[in-house]
């Protein structure tokens, strides 16, 4: 299964900006469900029996991943970035919700682990990775580990399709809260905005901050719209619904426009005079409609 | 995105790393498409951790001048600011504050230099002395 079905299948799409969550002094920008959500909700529908387990002590949370190693089991774990000694040094911030695989051991001890981030398997020295997986503080890991129990042998994904579909469309509308889906984009234009009254060294770091969490957190670019059109064409072929494909379409134009804001707001931070935090909020809201349109198509598509 | 429009910017920050990224080809399928870097979201990183480097810098000076103790220093050297030391260490913010001016920091007990030590990897004589330059 890929990368992008495995998303779309876990209405993984979304967008929140939660202003009381705070990443270095910002507030936290989320395109997509938590990671661990992704993974619990992918393994609910296709029948995979996961395991999760949370520990108090380090060191029993590392014995039990030495375990599940010593039975030949890839695991799953949470960590903090900036603990692992492998992430280039101008990515390394406390983010303390970052998923890797690890898939063995070295002679020397150290494990190894195919990391997301990465192309090719890194590998990673069992203080680093216990401080990685220990480490304290917003959103912690508290060692949380993964394990797959079992899967059936083949699953059909037809059925699983529409539903996850129809849910992403509906949480794009947004819940109660300003923060969430439509709301909480059209709430950050506003942010941008007001920004106006801020030192201008707080609203550049501010826009950077914004096109970090799009950009550099996670793969795909644009804040995941792209996978999640790679998503749509592969679901439009497996469902037999033509519509669908136009929605990916829709979602690649919507990713586009994602970019078109960074570059706005990146503009701003190179502190170019053509450009005012009026247009790049005004982008915000353009990006919104076209949210708002791709979530009335995915509900026409499927219906 | 198009495939071709799959920026190649060899950004600094990638470390000489590619990223996957998804873009439609030519026949308008969707594949994954290596990329060595955006320049927008390079300069973004690059602001940010300017910014992070400047703070630093500021805090060792000030700490040299003694206008602040030490911590002030690591922690930022460490990439924390106070809420997240807070949350990490399990002191209250406040009782990070004091802890930065350096009549209270000396006179830390060790349980509680221990805890900075615990949160921050690093030695008790590192967490109490300025790197020298």
């Amino acid at each position: 299964m890929s990368e992008p079905m495995a998303f779309g299948l876990a209405s993984a799409l979304t967008f929140a900006y939660l202003p009381f969550v705070k990443i270095s002094g910002m507030p936290l920008i989320a395109y997509r469900m938590p990671p661990k959500t992704i993974i619990k909700k992918v393994c609910k529908k296709l029948n995979i029996e996961l395991e999760s387990r949370k520990f108090s002590s380090p060191e029993a949370g590392m014995q039990a991943l030495d375990d599940e190693l010593e039975k030949g089991n890839l695991v799953g774990l949470q960590s903090s970035v900036y603990w692992l000694p492998y992430f280039p040094e101008d990515m390394r911030f406390h983010f303390n919700a970052h998923n890797l695989v690890v898939y063995g051991k070295t002679e020397q001890g150290d494990y190894l682990i195919s990391d997301p981030v990465f192309e090719n398997p890194v590998t990673c020295a069992y203080d680093d990775l216990k401080n990685a997986r220990f480490a304290k503080g917003a959103l912690a890991a508290k060692g949380l580990m993964y394990v797959i129990r079992s899967a059936p042998s083949q699953c059909d994904l037809a059925p699983v399709i529409k539903p996850a579909i129809k849910k992403t469309a509906k949480m794009m509308n947004g819940l109660v809260l300003p923060y969430f889906g439509l709301k909480g984009i059209r709430h950050m234009a506003k942010q941008i905005r007001m920004l106006d009254k801020k030192p201008a060294k707080y609203a550049r770091l501010y826009l950077a901050h914004i096109v970090r969490m799009q950009e550099e957190i996670g793969t795909g670019g644009a804040g995941f719209r792209f996978m999640y059109a790679s998503f749509l064409e592969q679901a439009s072929e497996k469902t037999n619904t033509p519509a669908l494909k136009e929605c990916a379409e829709h979602t690649t134009d919507l990713g586009d426009l994602w970019r078109e804001f960074a570059m706005l707001a990146v503009k701003y931070c190179k502190k170019r005079s053509d450009i005012n935090l009026d247009e790049i909020a005004n982008k915000l809201e353009q990006v919104a409609e076209q949210e708002a349109k791709l979530s009335k198509l995915l509900l026409n598509a499927i219906a | 995105m198009k495939k071709h429009d799959v920026p190649q910017d060899n950004s600094k920050t990638y470390q000489g790393q590619n990223k996957l990224v998804y873009a439609v080809d030519e026949s308008g399928h969707y594949e994954g498409v290596k990329s060595s870097g955006w320049e927008v979201e390079s300069f973004a990183t690059q602001l940010a951790v300017d910014d992070l480097n400047e703070q630093t810098n500021e805090a060792l000076a000030q700490a040299q001048r003694g206008e602040v103790s030490p911590l002030a220093y690591h922690m930022l050297a460490r990439r924390f600011d106070i809420p997240t030391l807070a949350g990490a260490s399990g002191f209250f913010q406040w009782q990070i504050k004091r802890h930065l001016r350096p009549a209270v920091f000396a006179k830390l007990s060790d349980k509680k230099l221990n805890r900075y030590c615990d949160t921050l990897k690093i030695s008790r004589e590192a967490l109490l002395t300025l790197p020298s330059q």
